[in-house]
């Protein structure tokens, strides 16, 4: 028990230090992608209602694409790629020598490529939903197209989209795992270089499935808050 | 001299549609166009110069073998999955507040983390417990990572499956239930004749994504020394350091991933036809 207890200490002779680290880059890696998966997936799904075909058809290209791949094979495309893609690059600029990118980079960069494919889709309903009339109430006002979709279509736009952006970054948190593959110190990483050092496999592989299940709860909690929140206009019954 | 001409204009054609406009939108929709084709083009090109008849002799085999791996592994939990997910499902909706709890926790557990937490628990957790488990007789079971991962698998899927098959039959109308009661059905023919038959088409969809969604999730286990599509393409690149293996990995599981697509829907339109207007 006490070898336990020495093991999940923080300091020298245990991991928690290290291991709360990890959870301090898991969190924010999947904060790190939210923004940037949110923004593209918008304009994604802008995109796939406009009346241009071309804008239409790539953005549904898009989708298909990263909806098409494992995850774990994005962020090794992405990963490597771009190493080599960089390195081939300045190669042709006359220069020599490896390249390394920021893992970091990588893995926001894929999780944001998947997450902005699946985002696209619950913007894509939640602009259906919202009826016609809006934006012709809107432009009878004398709006702007750019302030009709500020002022009266993006505020009930996101009320809709809110529980499907809900479980997608319940997704997102759990496809963050994934990047302890291309060697970033998440939960998974940490917990696992613990578990090879200390030959206690169960316990440390069993703390980050806690941990992962707590970041879950914690989530499920905020999210339900937020979507109250949204729902404060409307009449309770 | 009169208002009116004595005769009348001959017919016109329609006039001419304005040319259509340079709109923002129509330049961007345009270089995005252009910028897919190029990719498209880019690809092909790379991959006809990358193509080295050595290499394919010595992959294109391991490739079918991690192939045939990856689908065997995908198809077994999904149909052992389908098989647990009922009992896990049936607790869902018992109305013994344990039963229920305990199922809801078994679904919440293995949904609310992430898959390769799961399969990492399994297969390198469960080697702390290797004298209990040989004690039982189940350490050559879980010895083999290719077993872990089916375990891990079918236990994940049946925990999203059961949920798939809750909302499916909570779906089906109350008056159903009753209506077959009133007919002097039993609760085997009402389920089997009555509620499935409803509950399944519901279903259909979900199942279908579960099982892309699997397909995909399967990637992993390349992580845990089992060498599937992904598990062989990591291999490969490791010996050659050529990119392309990654890209033909891409390539095989978007066909995969876009038949199964297909099919479903293909499937779902032939099943719900009775259903359109």
């Amino acid at each position: 028990m006490d070898n336990y207890l020495t093991l999940l200490s923080f300091g020298d002779q245990g991991w928690s230090d290290e291991i709360a680290w990890g959870v301090l880059i898991t969190v924010s890696l999947a904060l790190a992608t939210l923004p940037i998966g949110l923004f593209i997936g918008f304009m994604i799904a802008l995109g796939k209602q406009s009346e241009e075909w071309t804008l239409r058809i790539s953005a549904e290209i898009y989708t298909t694409i990263f909806r098409g791949l494992p995850e774990l094979l994005t962020l090794f495309i992405v990963y490597y790629g771009l190493q080599i893609g960089i390195q081939l690059l300045l190669k042709l600029l006359g220069f020599e020598g490896t390249v390394e990118i920021n893992s970091f980079m990588a893995g926001a960069m894929s999780l944001a490529l998947v997450f902005s494919s699946y985002a696209s889709e619950v913007f894509l309903s939640a602009f259906r939903a919202i009826p016609k009339g809006q934006y012709e109430g809107g432009f009878a006002l004398g709006l702007r197209r750019g302030r009709v979709m500020r002022l009266v279509v993006l505020p009930q736009l996101i009320r809709i989209a809110l529980p499907g952006l809900g479980n997608l970054w319940m997704i997102l948190l759990k496809d963050t795992a994934l990047v302890s593959a291309i060697g970033l110190t998440d939960i998974l990483r940490q917990t696992g270089v613990a578990a090879r050092v200390s030959k206690e496999a169960f316990l440390f592989f069993g703390i980050a499935f806690l941990l992962y299940l707590a970041l879950a709860l914690i989530s499920s909690v905020a999210l339900n808050r937020i979507e109250a929140y949204g729902k404060r206009g409307e009449q309770s019954r | 001299m009169s208002a009116t001409t004595d005769t009348l204009i001959p017919a016109q054609p329609a006039p001419a549609p304005p040319p259509k406009a340079w709109t923002a939108s129509r330049i961007s929709g345009t270089l995005l166009v252009l910028f897919w084709i190029a990719a498209a083009i880019g690809l092909v090109a790379y991959l006809y110069a990358a193509w080295d008849i050595d290499k394919v002799e010595r992959y294109a085999p391991k490739y079918r073998d991690g192939l045939i791996v990856t689908l065997t592994l995908v198809g077994l939990s999904i149909v052992v999955g389908a098989i647990v997910s009922v009992p896990v499902a049936i607790g869902r909706m018992s109305k013994n507040p344990v039963i229920s709890r305990l199922a809801f926790a078994y679904v919440y557990i293995f949904r609310g983390t992430p898959l390769i937490a799961q399969l990492f628990l399994i297969y390198y957790g469960l080697g702390s417990f290797r004298p209990q488990l040989e004690a039982v007789g189940l350490w050559v079971f879980f010895r083999d990572a290719w077993n872990c991962a089916l375990f891990a698998f079918t236990l994940n899927t049946a925990a999203y499956q059961a949920e798939i098959l809750r909302g499916a039959i909570e779906s089906v109308p109350k008056g159903q239930w009753e209506g077959a009661a009133a007919l002097g059905l039993n609760r085997i023919q009402t389920v089997w004749k009555i509620i499935l038959p409803q509950a399944l088409i519901v279903a259909l969809r979900p199942y279908g994504n579960e099982i892309i969604l699997m397909l995909k999730g399967s990637a992993i286990v390349a992580l845990v020394t089992v060498f599937d599509l992904m598990g062989e393409t990591r291999r490969a690149f490791s010996r050659t350091y050529d990119f392309q293996m990654y890209i033909w990995a891409a390539v095989f599981y978007f066909v995969m991933v876009e038949t199964l697509r297909n099919v479903w829907n293909w499937l779902e339109a032939g099943l719900t036809r009775h259903l359109k207007r």
